[in-house]
């Protein structure tokens, strides 16, 4: 499925931007109206005790807002993460906080009370400066995520503009449908990252248009590490993400097709130039729903 | 990283809470709330140091129109004193919602 790109400037200026969106206004855009409710929101104060110490101004909910509410009558629990605050990064309560959710998610759907679980990715990777503490939690959020999928589809949403890196972005991978927009990224290393450690020859981090063409959304859904490609409309994308539910549990999650990968690295000559067209030909392996 | 408190005199009780904004690069989160006296409490914590009396116009201003018996805590992570004027005014506007 990937979505065409609107030339109509009346559907363009109808539309919600869903990347223009808060974390909390993205769970309540998804939801059923009027059916979500927050945990843990700011006014539980369940912040960061790491970031005053090293003096940074901490957030009232760390980042991170869980609610509980309904996809077409069906109970769900968004966890959305805040871009803005610290750029989406996952430290020891933000992490605790998704992880815990999924951990109670996973309780009611092993008694018979299935729960959708939805993840709106937008983080750079583990908080640098809660280090460990926040890597153990993304730990715990993927044994999570691989727990919950036998139960209940999981699904992922990246829109931008922050995207999805680090170790969040073996989270999407593990997620059993992937939701993008264009303006998203999804990868291990940020571009930053790799310039820095590789050299500006390797890969230039100011050349946007490169950036996007090799891991931009877009990209990630044609060589089928992402499954939807959706517009910037938020309800374009509650509509992705009810039919993701809808279509149940994937036959082989993308994770478990083991095999598939392996011949597709197989199929990269390190030696050879590779772009992001030829990767699309190189890795035409047909996505396996 | 400062901390900053003021009081003011307040008319009015303030029904429920409201919050808005975000710790984001220039901006700011506010949580707002009724307070246990009939007075409003302002409870900054900002980034950057040295402008208490900046902070101190600002909430000066705003309190000049805004009547609430209200605890605010302010989260702040750079906001302009324009920024921070929009954000209070937005709490105040959830407020009256």
């Amino acid at each position: 499925m990937s979505a065409s790109v609107p030339r109509d400037y009346r559907r363009f200026l109808a539309r919600a931007s869903f990347i223009e969106m808060s974390a909390r206004e993205r769970a309540r855009a998804i939801l059923d109206a009027g059916s979500a409710r927050e945990l843990l929101g700011p006014f539980d104060r369940l912040k960061s005790p790491w970031l005053p110490l090293q003096d940074i101004v901490a957030q009232a909910d760390d980042g991170v807002v869980l609610a509980r509410g309904t996809l077409d009558g069906r109970p769900a629990l968004v966890a959305a993460i805040e871009g803005a605050f610290q750029g989406g990064s996952m430290g020891e309560v933000s992490g605790a906080k998704i992880a815990a959710a999924l951990e109670l998610a996973l309780r009611d759907c092993e008694r018979d009370r299935p729960i959708w679980p939805l993840l709106l990715l937008e983080t750079g990777g583990v908080r640098l400066q809660e280090a460990n503490l926040g890597l153990a939690a993304i730990a715990d959020i993927h044994a999570a995520i691989i727990a919950l999928r036998a139960h209940v589809p999981v699904v992922g949403v990246i829109a931008g503009p922050v995207g999805c890196f680090g170790g969040m972005s073996m989270a999407a991978g593990l997620c059993s449908r992937l939701i993008v927009t264009r303006q998203a990224r999804l990868g291990m290393n940020g571009p930053e990252v790799i310039e820095q450690e590789a050299g500006v020859s390797e890969l230039d981090a100011s050349d946007g248009g490169l950036i996007w063409s090799l891991i931009g959304g877009e990209q990630r859904q044609a060589v089928g590490l992402a499954d939807d490609l959706q517009e910037d409309d938020a309800a374009a994308i509650a509509g992705a993400v009810r039919a993701a539910f809808a279509r149940g549990p994937r036959r082989i999650e993308r994770s478990a097709q083991v095999e598939r990968f392996t011949a597709r690295l197989a199929a990269i000559q390190p030696s050879a130039p590779l772009d992001a067209k030829l990767l699309r030909s190189l890795w035409n392996d047909g996505a396996t729903h | 990283m400062e901390k900053i408190e003021l009081d003011y005199g307040a008319r009015q009780s303030v029904s429920r809470r409201v919050h808005v904004g975000v710790v984001g690069s220039g901006d700011l989160e506010i949580l707002l709330e009724p307070s246990m006296d009939m007075r409003a409490h302002v409870l900054i914590n900002t980034s950057v140091d040295g402008f208490r009396l900046v902070w101190k116009s600002v909430l000066d201003r705003f309190f000049e129109r805004f009547q609430g018996a209200a605890s605010i805590e302010i989260n702040d992570f750079g906001a302009t004193p324009g920024t921070v004027m929009l954000r209070l005014e937005q709490a105040a506007e959830a407020l009256r919602e």
